[in-house]
């Protein structure tokens, strides 16, 4: 352009031309340019950040301080009046934590009389000690008497203070754990006795009270129920009617009345659904509540938009042509369409389910109001028993109040986000692996 | 006969009906399946559909209806003076009346007549058994159970009777129907049509059902409580009564949670809006390929995330945040470090629930952008304006309709959002309109309300699903206007 202007031998006199405003309008370019990038960026910065803080907060609940130390299994303390052979109910009665308090107290030197020293011992080892040693007495009653190397799970706060999690700088009377524990702490690391070790318990304990000893593995266990039930359930339903509303559907007011309701469930605050299944699925059928079967059900009626959706998607990619050779060798639309159109649309639909079932894996708020708040301990045998899943163990954890709680929430999103990206790779690879450009 | 038996029964009867169908049609064809109109396989199918499907049918209705049926007439056996009683009390009896008679059937003939008629007895008997019963029976219960019991066995027995000596007419019948020219494959393309059709309904009757279900709950509702206290009420306080304790009702005012929604609801837009839409102009316009290929997948991140971790991360990162740094713009501002952010706020929430919704905006409107067609832009371009003019004054006008529709269907998504408002906004219901303090919302008095132990007749529960269907209505009405104008806009290039 400025040679255009410039053209006009001996025209430099000539006043500039006219001013059109370039730099301030290249500025302004420039600038939308840079709100683009900061909105962007600011996007995926919260995308990090959001990860950084679950991960930094939850990495540490994958392992566990214990304490490994000779337990005795004192014959006085378990079973004093030699009961046992008799009724059995004594052994499972026994006061074992007091068996591995005098352990620990007598690894560490504590007088048997110093009560106030027992007590800071006591509080050393978690309660879960109970369990432990008492299953592994039932187990095998012979060691009644014996002395046995046990690793003890050491009590929720000396975990979070041996993972560095407690301020040791802050007054001794404003933590939860005393100068003298911590000393004993690095003592019993120092030997080798106490130290962390991979956190089994996490993936496969019930629900507990207590931070160190409660775990996930009831919450998978009922998501799993969930996640098979909304599979079996919503795939054939969903397919069944993509297949009819995509090939065999009249133009009709039913049809369209169809298609818009499918589009507006889809959009239905999931909440909603949650009511839906109280009111219809507990209140009305008599299911019971806190099962993973009414859970499945309610997840199912809110993936079906989806995969119905998806499915048609993947349906109607599937080339006219394919179609008509069907047909014109004879085959019925029905043959066709099961036969030949289907199979070429699986990859297409086993795409959408996955990502649909992903999004059911981390629904929360439909199973708080089905009553999937409830405190389970115990595996569930049947989709009919009381059961939790992985996002409400979550949610209860979010709300527990002790400090110890808030790695092991970041440790079971982590689980949750694991398992949601090992889905989403798998629906990318399959999408990669199988899908055909016509 | 235990139901999976019966299905179990079933399920071997069309096995063995399909492989007897095949095989007899192969047998009229002399072996040459050309000979026949359809496929062996169909006419095997055809035997076990005909010998299955109206037994199932039978079965399923007969499950639903007889506990119906049976409960009303042992209930109408009940002494006069019982069935005077309330509802609940005669639900009450009913319940006791079923434990019993599952009782009975636990304990042995013998046990029976050592008890006899004695209730007491009879009720320790079965605390034996590990089946204890809330109270003493009455003896019109035992004579009652007793009734039960001995109508369901009959019931039971006359349902596997007619189950199966109709799927064996059935399949009698459909055998004696498999011929050469009997077209096997058109009746059981017909009844897979069938079920194709029932699939897709499925989507109307459950529109249905939450439509009815929160209907009619919400209706016993406002049959306790006004339906204008509950839309214009200015005050929610439901006073959960103790237990047994009828005397205060409670304050049910939709308008102070609904205000917590909306303004939550703009707060979040207000971050999702000018990012997300910021974020799709530029992948859209600007980014390469490369740039899109990454970025676009790592916004679409943010939409996997389940809102549980949102609402986690509002509530042990963001609100902790926010609550210490205001306390320390206010330390050095004034002296005083109080904080003026409380850690559950209207910002926390809103704040987080935008981030969430960054990719729904983004992916929706980069959508609908790049349909926008080239001509337009080139158009713009060529006459000389730079390529953020195009953008404002070409790109987005033509895209309007079609991003406003977006980012109403995004606004449903922020009312009916769950989880981060449970974790992040706070309980209190108040009416005010500082974005620091906590609120709450509609969807977190549904969560609080339907926690717990429920009764399903106090309207502190009933509430809920008045709750529900409000915002049910409320997210319809949005998400039916964004596709409406959507369609609207779709048609103008085509």
């Amino acid at each position: 352009m400025t040679d255009a202007v410039s053209f006009p031998a001996g025209a430099s006199a000539k006043p500039a031309r006219r001013d059109i405003g370039i730099k301030r309008r290249y500025a302004a370019e420039r600038r939308f340019r840079a709100y683009g990038i900061a909105a962007l960026s600011f996007g995926i910065l919260f995308l990090f950040i959001l990860l950084y803080s679950v991960v930094s907060k939850g990495y540490t609940a994958f392992q566990q301080t214990m304490i490994t130390i000779p337990v005795e299994f004192s014959e006085q303390i378990i079973d004093k009046d030699n009961e046992r052979a008799t009724d059995p109910s004594k052994l499972m009665t026994a006061n074992y934590p007091v068996v591995a308090r005098n352990a620990l107290a007598k690894v560490l030197g504590v007088a048997e009389n110093d009560r106030q020293g027992l007590r800071a011992v006591n509080q050393m080892i978690s309660d879960g000690v109970r369990g432990q040693l008492r299953d592994m007495v039932t187990a095998n009653p012979q060691i009644v008497g014996t002395t046995q190397t046990v690793s003890l799970l050491a009590a929720g706060d000396i975990d979070s203070a041996f993972k560095g999690q407690i301020d040791l700088t802050v007054s001794e009377n404003n933590r939860k754990v005393s100068d003298q524990q911590v000393g004993w702490m690095n003592q019993l690391a120092e030997s080798g006795a106490l130290g962390k070790h991979f956190n089994t318990g996490i993936f496969v304990n019930g629900n507990s009270s207590r931070p160190e000893a409660a775990g996930v593995g009831v919450a998978l266990i009922g998501s799993f129920y969930m996640m098979a039930i909304v599979l079996v359930l919503s795939l054939p339903i969903g397919v069944a009617a993509s297949i009819y509303l995509e090939e065999f559907a009249p133009k009709n007011k039913f049809t369209d009345l169809i298609e818009v309701n499918i589009n507006n469930l889809a959009a239905v605050p999931s909440i909603v659904y949650g009511l839906l299944g109280l009111a219809v699925f507990i209140n009305f059928m008599g299911l019971p509540r806190s099962a993973s079967l009414v859970g499945g059900l309610v997840l199912t009626l809110m993936t079906l938009p989806t995969i119905i959706i998806a499915t048609r998607a993947a349906l109607k990619a599937v080339p006219p042509s394919i179609r008509a050779a069907a047909l014109g060798l004879g085959a019925s639309k029905m043959q066709t369409i099961f036969h030949h159109v289907l199979p070429l649309a699986m990859p297409g639909i086993l795409t959408g389910t996955i990502i649909g079932l992903a999004h059911a894996l981390g629904e929360t708020a439909p199973l708080l109001l089905i009553g999937m708040v409830a405190f389970v301990a115990n595996y569930p045998t049947t989709p009919m028993d009381p059961s939790t899943a992985l996002p409400v163990q979550i949610y209860m954890w979010a709300n527990e109040a002790e400090r110890a709680f808030v790695e092991r929430t970041s440790g079971a999103i982590i689980i949750l986000l694991l398992f949601l990206v090992v889905m989403n790779v798998g629906a990318i690879l399959l999408r990669r692996r199988f899908e055909r450009r016509w | 006969m235990s139901t999976p038996l019966i299905l179990l029964i079933l399920a071997i009867i069309a096995i063995v009906c399909y492989v007897v169908g095949t095989r007899h049609a192969l047998a009229i064809a002399g072996g040459v399946s050309s000979k026949l109109h359809s496929r062996p396989g169909y006419y095997g199918t055809f035997v076990a559909l005909c010998a299955v499907l109206p037994a199932a049918i039978i079965l399923a209705v007969w499950l639903i209806v007889s506990p119906f049926y049976i409960n009303s007439t042992v209930l109408g056996g009940f002494p006069e003076d019982v069935r005077a009683k309330s509802q609940a009390e005669q639900g009450l009896a009913f319940g006791m009346v079923s434990s019993l008679a599952r009782g009975m059937d636990v304990l042995t003939l013998d046990e029976i007549d050592s008890v006899g008629a004695d209730p007491v007895a009879l009720r320790s008997a079965l605390g034996a058994k590990g089946l204890p019963l809330a109270g003493d029976p009455e003896p019109y219960m035992v004579e009652s159970a007793g009734d039960l019991n001995a109508m369901n066995k009959i019931s039971n027995r006359l349902m596997t009777a007619i189950v199966l000596i109709v799927a064996l007419i059935g399949a009698g019948f459909s055998y004696t129907r498999i011929s050469h020219r009997f077209r096997a494959r058109n009746r059981v393309e017909k009844v897979i049509l069938g079920s194709l059709v029932v699939a897709s309904s499925i989507a109307i009757i459950t529109t249905i059902g939450i439509v009815l279900s929160m209907l009619t709950e919400a209706g016993h509702f406002f049959g306790r409580v006004p339906a204008w206290e509950f839309f214009f009420g200015t005050v929610w306080d439901p006073r959960f009564a103790a237990a047994g304790a009828t005397a205060s009702e409670g304050q049910f005012g939709l308008i102070p949670l609904l205000l917590g929604t909306l303004y939550i609801g703009f707060v979040a837009m207000l971050v999702a809006v000018p990012v997300g839409l910021f974020s799709a102009i530029y992948m859209a316009e600007y980014a390469s390929p490369k740039v899109r290929g990454v970025a676009k997948p790592l916004l679409e991140v943010l939409a996997g995330i389940p809102t549980i971790v949102y609402g986690f991360f509002a509530l042990t990162t963001v609100g902790p945040f926010l609550r210490d740094i205001s306390s320390k713009i206010n330390g050095i501002a004034t002296g005083d470090f109080a904080n003026f952010i409380q850690a559950q706020s209207v910002l926390t929430a809103g704040f987080v629930m935008g981030i969430m919704l960054i990719p729904y905006v983004s992916s929706l409107s980069d959508d609908i952008i790049t349909a926008v067609p080239r001509a337009l832009r080139d158009g713009s371009l060529g006459l000389g304006a730079t390529k953020s003019e195009t953008i404002k004054k070409v790109v987005m006008p033509a895209a309007l309709p079609g991003v406003v529709g977006a980012l109403l269907m995004t606004a449903s998504r922020a009312i009916g959002e769950t989880m981060i408002v449970v974790l992040a906004a706070g309980v209190a219901a108040r009416m005010q309109l500082n974005p620091f303090e906590p609120m709450t919302t509609v969807t977190v008095k549904i969560v609080s309300q339907l926690t717990g132990d429920l009764e399903f007749t106090s309207p502190q529960t009933l509430v809920a699903f008045a709750l529900g269907i409000t915002l049910f209505v409320i997210t319809l009405c949005l998400n039916i206007y964004a596709l409406f104008i959507v369609r609207k806009y779709r048609e103008q290039y085509e």
